[in-house]
């Protein structure tokens, strides 16, 4: 995986305002429903839990299944605490990825 | 499985390489009663009422790889009574799930983005819980013209 994550936020807010926060993760999202070109399935391998904090309080987070598209968007909101600015937002976002067996 | 393998090739010769749907062969309703089963198992048994909630979604989809989905709750985010989550399925896919987003007080409003994959036309269905036990439920049907669920 060498394309880094984006995460995009306004440059500044005021205190009170709800902002939005848009990533984009670079990730196959193997769904484990295609097969490769001799029959075989191919694997399930997925993004399957992602986190957006802020100074360690937890803001919004999702669990994904394989119906989310290759390369996942989300876009949340967060109604900011503190006048903030981009470079000082405090915002954490992790993502997991665990390779599951089918079922 | 060889029923179902036959079935595969036989859409695969149909369909003609990449377009069709050669998926788990399953009927579209098994997938709408597990949807029923994940709602039922999500509320603990109790009725969503219908509204509030709303979805955006383009109303045909020329490609089920990637469809951009907007949810939206109308309900307040105040720290006593706020949209803890949203449960949102497809009950036309191999597996109804599509994503479950979890909100805090702090998130201001109760709306996610994000982009699906969408094997056929089907419902999309959006359950909200609120922080005191309240459901709200909505759903709208989205027309797909190719499957992304591979082939």
């Amino acid at each position: 995986m060498a394309e880094k994550p984006r995460l995009k936020l306004p440059a500044e807010a005021k205190k009170g305002d709800v902002i939005e926060i848009k990533t984009l993760l670079p990730h196959v999202m193997e769904s484990g429903q295609r097969k490769d070109k001799d029959g075989n399935a191919i694997p399930r391998k997925i993004i399957n839990k992602f986190a957006c904090e802020f100074n360690g309080k937890p803001v919004f987070s999702v669990n994904l299944d394989p119906a989310i598209a290759a390369n996942p968007y989300m876009q949340s909101t967060q109604r900011s605490t503190r006048a903030a600015h981009s470079n000082s937002h405090g915002l954490t976002t992790t993502a997991q990825s665990r390779r599951l067996k089918k079922k | 499985m060889r029923q179902l393998s036959r079935r595969a090739a036989l859409a695969l010769g149909a369909a003609g390489a990449a377009l069709g749907f050669v998926g788990s062969g399953r009927p579209a309703s098994a997938a709408a009663k597990e949807a029923a089963d994940q709602i039922a198992q999500f509320t603990g048994g109790k009725a969503a009422e219908k509204g509030k909630v709303s979805i955006e979604l383009p109303e045909i989809a020329e490609n089920g790889n990637t469809v951009p989905l907007s949810v939206t709750v109308d309900a307040p985010m105040d720290n006593d009574n706020y949209v803890s989550d949203i449960l949102v399925l497809a009950d036309g896919n191999p597996n109804p799930g599509v994503a479950t987003f979890h909100f805090s007080p702090i998130s201001g409003k109760a709306a996610a983005s994000t982009r699906i994959r969408l094997a056929a036309t089907q419902n999309i269905i959006a359950v909200a819980k609120t922080s005191k036990g309240e459901f709200f439920t909505n759903q709208k049907l989205v027309k797909v013209t190719i499957g992304g669920c591979g082939g």
